[in-house]
């Protein structure tokens, strides 16, 4: 028997703020599972990141003040660091932590919050960047993307929400 | 990636009256003051906002007699652009990766 394809819709991700960019993404589990799997290491390194990288976690603390730091590592041996601090920890609705990804300039500020309805789970990711140049980039995409055929996801990840 | 070509790029477009030259520009080469026809700003105003464009490697210019032309260089915005494709990927991947996991944890 075939195996069946991932009915899995793509995350929504939307700028409704210039300096912000928006993720949501909805799961088949309840909120205390879907909670669970962002901030217990051993499940996080299970998930988080392309299938062909391998992560590692350097330090996940997950309270107010708490440090994380985590790596991808590329099939070519090539390393993405990321780290941070947890700011706010409440279980199981709500998560605002820092981000820095090493090598790039400015450090984002992400919130998640968990919402649960009939079983299942919708994460919202808000990303908030210092400057508006951080996220800016996105709207030129958009535009090269009428220049460029190929960059078919770009509409979706560009969509505003006015 | 290259992150000072990101930098750069994002430092450049984040003016809109920049963004708006630059979308002309996809439409095909422009003289300047064609460029800046649309703007209620000076010509010496335009040629800031093209010099910035031009060091970030996102137009090229020449002179043609008297004319002074412009043309869009799309590289440095494919790199946007292939950056936001990835950002996208990443998520995706991650959440169908989260989906496969939180199924295994629900059977057990």
């Amino acid at each position: 028997m075939k195996a069946s394809q991932s009915t899995a819709k793509p995350a929504l991700i939307t700028t409704p703020k210039d300096t912000e960019i928006r993720i949501v993404r909805t799961f088949d589990a309840p909120r205390d599972a879907v909670f669970l799997a962002y901030t217990d290491p051993k499940l996080v390194a299970q998930w988080m990141g392309p299938r062909k990288y391998r992560m590692t976690i350097e330090q996940m603390d997950v309270r107010p003040g708490g440090q994380w730091h985590f790596t991808h590592i590329d099939t070519d041996g090539t390393k993405y660091g990321f780290h941070g601090e947890f700011r706010e920890v409440v279980r199981p609705e709500r998560i605002v932590q820092t981000w820095n990804f090493e090598g790039m300039p400015g450090e984002s500020l992400q919130t998640a919050l968990f919402q649960e309805q009939n079983g299942r789970t919708t994460v919202t990711s808000i990303v908030k960047f210092e400057r508006k140049e951080h996220r800016d980039g996105m709207l030129a995409s958009n535009m090269e993307s009428g220049l460029n055929e190929g960059y078919d996801r770009l509409d979706e990840l560009l969509r505003t929400t006015h | 990636m290259n992150s000072d070509t990101l930098s750069a790029t994002f430092q450049a477009v984040a003016d809109p009256t920049r963004r708006t030259i630059l979308a002309r520009l996809a439409q095909g080469e422009a003289t300047v003051q064609e460029l800046a026809e649309p703007f209620p700003i000076s010509q010496p105003a335009i040629s800031k906002h093209l010099k910035v464009l031009e060091k970030a490697g996102l137009i090229e210019r020449r002179r043609e007699a008297q004319r002074r032309w412009c043309r869009l260089q799309a590289k440095p915005l494919q790199e946007v652009a292939a950056w936001a494709t990835e950002f996208q990927q990443y998520w995706d991947e991650s959440f169908e990766r989260l989906d496969e996991l939180l199924k295994k944890e629900k059977g057990t």
